[in-house]
């Protein structure tokens, strides 16, 4: 069970205060008429979900009831920081860059030159 | 390979079981093959042999980071069952059940299909709707089921508590006679050994470190043993599936939970059949051996740590308890958690990438074992003629673009 610090309570909590709400800075389309099926379906369907640094966003259901994110390890479980909506995370993966095409994007574009 | 028989047994008796030939054989990574498969589980392994089989392609490795069978394959309830609500999931998955009937002769292995029914249990009247529904469904599309009521229940599995008072009662639910458990490890060993005999190469200790591509095709892999060439990589990697695709830059519609299970101490014959109830999340069968073997929940969160949260296994227990109260002084002996790789339909991704030789079999979460024999199946057809087998079509990534999503999240045991 993760203890998680709400940054908004400012206090430690069990996990079972909060609900886990997937993946954090995922941007909603801003004209969603506009982009194509791929990409909407990229937005909606397709993550990261990497092993490792992940961003994520937590909901602290039985708490002050606010969404917040975190930054945690995967693997290890390890939740290096907590942090409010709109801020950005301190700690980064120092990986090679994130992916950033979904396989469904990108099969549009097979045999486009490149 | 020699067949195993009956014959056999008496023969090797004499020589006290040390003569035995190994079931498949270790052999070093050639230079090329004509299909590479990530993945030595039951998938993958089934992959091989249908491949081999079906298909004559015997130039074939299987690369397995650990060893065979040991990720999510030796990790699960063993449950096989083909109860989903959908014409192309319930097809998919009564093809594979069609398969386990005649496994263990195909693979002159004994894989232990045991045809002992499944129960899904329902709690409240919208339970009930909806199991009156699949089962509907079910027999619309040839799958046998009926809906029993709260005394056909107590008939079937003694032990349960069939008191009204309870707080989640149980008020009926789903019969599926045809489903039942399997040996979990003896699905990859048999699938394993009828690959390698075909020729196929089994590699384990061999990790793929990176998938090598050149002008958006696949040329081979990268691995802990050297580069292996090869112009079709399928990965078989379930819970792993989002880090094999980032070594191409791509993404799958996929989160990788930890899901655990547990058994108890071994007692004697009590459960003869399968329990599950996905209101209260519980399920329940007692192996061969006699130890309860319970799946709990998967953890809400996204995890690679094969290991999973005490709260979850406390609330399956507390579930348990309430529905065989005999079970409450059974000790445990062990818990585990497996890598599921979660799908938003809570259905399988079987397809093709954008990247030409690239394919992938993934996706099947929470309840991927029942679907061994048919996933490596139709798998090896997609494989084998770059076009997707009939009973796979519905179930590429096209769909997350499209909108032909197939909602099993109601048929899947475990929600996600």
């Amino acid at each position: 069970m993760h203890h998680i610090y709400c940054p908004y309570c400012e206090e430690i909590r069990e996990e079972e205060e909060y609900s886990y709400t997937g993946e954090a800075h995922i941007e909603r389309p801003k004209d969603p008429q506009a982009i194509s099926d791929d990409a909407w379906a990229d937005y909606i369907f397709f993550r990261t979900n990497p092993r490792g640094i992940h961003h994520e966003m937590w909901y602290h259901a039985a708490g002050c009831r606010r969404y917040f994110n975190a930054t945690r390890d995967t693997q290890s479980y390890e939740i290096h920081e907590t942090y409010k909506m709109g801020e950005l995370p301190t700690f980064i993966a120092p990986t090679k860059s994130a992916p950033t095409k979904s396989a469904q994007t990108s099969a549009s574009q097979r045999g486009d030159a490149s | 390979m020699k067949k195993y028989s009956g014959f056999s047994l008496f023969k090797h008796s004499l020589s006290h079981h040390e003569n035995w030939q190994a079931a498949w054989r270790s052999p070093q990574p050639k230079k090329q093959y004509d299909i590479i498969i990530i993945g030595g589980g039951g998938h993958g392994l089934a992959t091989a042999y249908y491949l081999a089989k079906v298909h004559g392609i015997t130039n074939v490795a299987v690369l397995e980071k650990g060893y065979l069978g040991g990720g999510n394959t030796a990790r699960n309830t063993t449950i096989v069952r083909s109860n989903y609500l959908w014409d192309e999931a319930s097809k998919l998955y009564d093809h594979s059940l069609d398969l386990w009937k005649d496994l263990s002769q195909d693979l002159n292995y004994n894989v232990m299909f045991s045809q002992r029914g499944v129960l899904n249990l329902g709690h409240n009247l919208q339970d009930m709707r909806d199991i009156e529904r699949r089962v509907n469904a079910n027999r619309l599309n040839g799958i046998d089921g009926v809906v029993l009521n709260t005394a056909e229940v107590k008939e079937i599995v003694p032990i349960i508590n069939d008191s009204p008072n309870i707080r989640y009662p149980v008020l009926g639910a789903s019969w599926q006679a045809t489903a039942g458990v399997a040996r979990h490890d003896a699905v990859a060993w048999g699938f394993a050994r009828g690959a390698d005999s075909h020729g196929v190469d089994l590699i384990q200790q061999c990790e793929v470190t990176d998938i090598i591509t050149e002008d958006g095709a696949v040329v081979g892999v990268q691995t802990t043993l050297g580069f292996i060439g090869s112009n079709k990589v399928a990965c078989v990697t379930a819970g792993n599936s989002g880090v094999m695709a980032a070594m191409v830059g791509l993404r799958l519609p996929i989160e990788s939970r930890p899901l655990q299970a547990l058994v108890s101490e071994p007692i004697k014959p009590i459960l003869d059949t399968v329990v599950m109830s996905n209101a209260v999340h519980a399920y329940v069968s007692q192996s061969d051996k006699g130890d309860l073997v319970i799946g709990a929940g998967a953890d809400s969160f996204n995890g690679y740590g094969q290991r999973g949260s005490f709260h979850v296994v406390e609330h399956t227990l507390s579930a348990i308890c309430e529905l065989f109260p005999m079970f409450s002084r059974v000790r445990m002996n062990r818990a585990w958690g497996g890598i599921v790789d979660t799908c938003p339909d809570a259905c399988p991704i079987v397809s093709k990438t954008s990247i030409k030789g690239l394919y992938f079999n993934c996706g099947w979460g929470t309840g991927g074992f029942k679907a061994t024999p048919g996933s490596g199946h139709v798998f090896a057809h997609t494989l084998a003629h770059d076009e997707a087998h009939p009973l796979a079509a519905p179930f590429t990534l096209d769909r997350f673009s499209t909108g032909h999503l197939i909602d099993e999240h109601g048929a899947a045991g475990v929600a996600h």
